[in-house]
């Protein structure tokens, strides 16, 4: 169990996304690979798309991890990097691609990474 | 301050080499030890989101009721591992109580199947996650964490038979607090879901 953190964001969840509910790119999962696009950042853009902005440029994040990060909702993080990837500020990618979204030896990849974490 | 500011994400940001992300529900009651589980795995300080339990399942603001929309949160831990070959294996701490139904059902999209945790000092605090697992058709694998006052007088068929799982699904137990044990839970589940055929992906 999680204690709550005792700091709360100072944007609101619901004004973070400009009060947009639904994110314009539903296929945006918790684990959807984000990175930025290396373009510049237009002048204007909301403080809270460039937070996320700047989170990415360490380096890719998963829409769950930018959320943590951010401690915005996941919907929120959604509506945001939706917005980006329309800017082509950010780059979005499938947790798997799609050619290997039914790849077999995945699971037994997955099974033999385990072990071998075992003899660390 | 509003945002954490770049400079203290390091070593959050995925591997370079991150090729195909994968995850597993680690189920179960508050206080069942999914958090414990996840920080003895996990290669980043466990993360946690605050899910509102009302969103997903509220689409359109009710303007006729006078019942209040709840506003309840719930916080989602999860931790991360990278595997060779390019895997990140992602662990989702997931409350299992009925009215986190919705969240449940976004969460468990695209997963691999679910781990879940019960305390034999309490089974029946487990019976409402193991319904959901069983309602989204998840496959899972039951481990009971191995707390030091659990009892210990209860056989294998005992505890199945409290849980009416089925003959195939595997029940294990372990310690959360080690990352071998841990490990070794994760992997009966991850050898279910390689002997169920024919897999069927969602």
């Amino acid at each position: 169990m999680t204690g709550r953190r005792g700091g709360r964001p100072l944007v609101p969840a619901y004004l973070s996304t400009g009060g947009v509910a639904r994110p314009s790119r539903p296929q945006l999962e918790r684990l959807t690979v984000l990175s930025g696009s290396g373009e510049l950042a237009p002048a204007g853009l909301p403080a809270a798309q460039l937070a996320l902005l700047d989170a990415l440029r360490g380096g890719s994040l998963t829409v769950m991890e930018a959320a943590a990060l951010l401690e915005l909702p996941v919907s929120a993080v959604r509506v945001l990097a939706a917005g980006l990837v329309d800017r082509s500020l950010v780059l979005a990618r499938a947790p798997i691609p799609p050619a290997e979204r039914f790849d077999p030896d995945l699971l037994k990849r997955v099974a033999d990474g385990l072990r071998a974490l075992k003899h660390n | 301050m509003a945002y954490a500011p770049s400079s203290t994400t390091s070593g959050i940001h995925l591997p370079d080499t991150a090729r195909e992300l994968v995850k597993i529900l680690i189920a179960g009651p508050f206080g069942v030890g999914k958090t414990t589980l996840i920080d003895s795995v996990s290669e980043i300080r466990p993360l946690h989101t605050e899910e509102r339990l009302s969103e997903a399942s509220v689409p359109v603001d009710d303007l006729d009721g006078v019942r209040e929309k709840s506003t309840t949160t719930v916080a989602i831990d999860f931790g991360r591992i990278s595997l060779p070959g390019g895997i990140v294996l992602y662990l989702f701490g997931t409350p299992g109580q009925e009215r986190f139904r919705a969240l449940w059902e976004d969460i468990s999209y695209g997963a691999l199947g679910a781990l879940v945790l019960v305390d034999s000092r309490r089974i029946d605090a487990s019976f409402d996650v193991l319904g959901l697992v069983e309602e989204s058709g998840l496959p899972y694998a039951v481990a009971f964490n191995s707390f030091p006052d659990a009892p210990r007088h209860h056989t294998e068929e005992q505890l199945r038979a409290a849980l009416d799982l089925e003959p195939g699904t595997p029940l294990v137990t372990c310690d959360a607090r080690d990352a071998n044990s841990s490990i070794d839970a994760l992997l009966a589940l991850v050898q279910h879901l390689i002997d169920r055929d024919p897999p069927e992906r969602r």
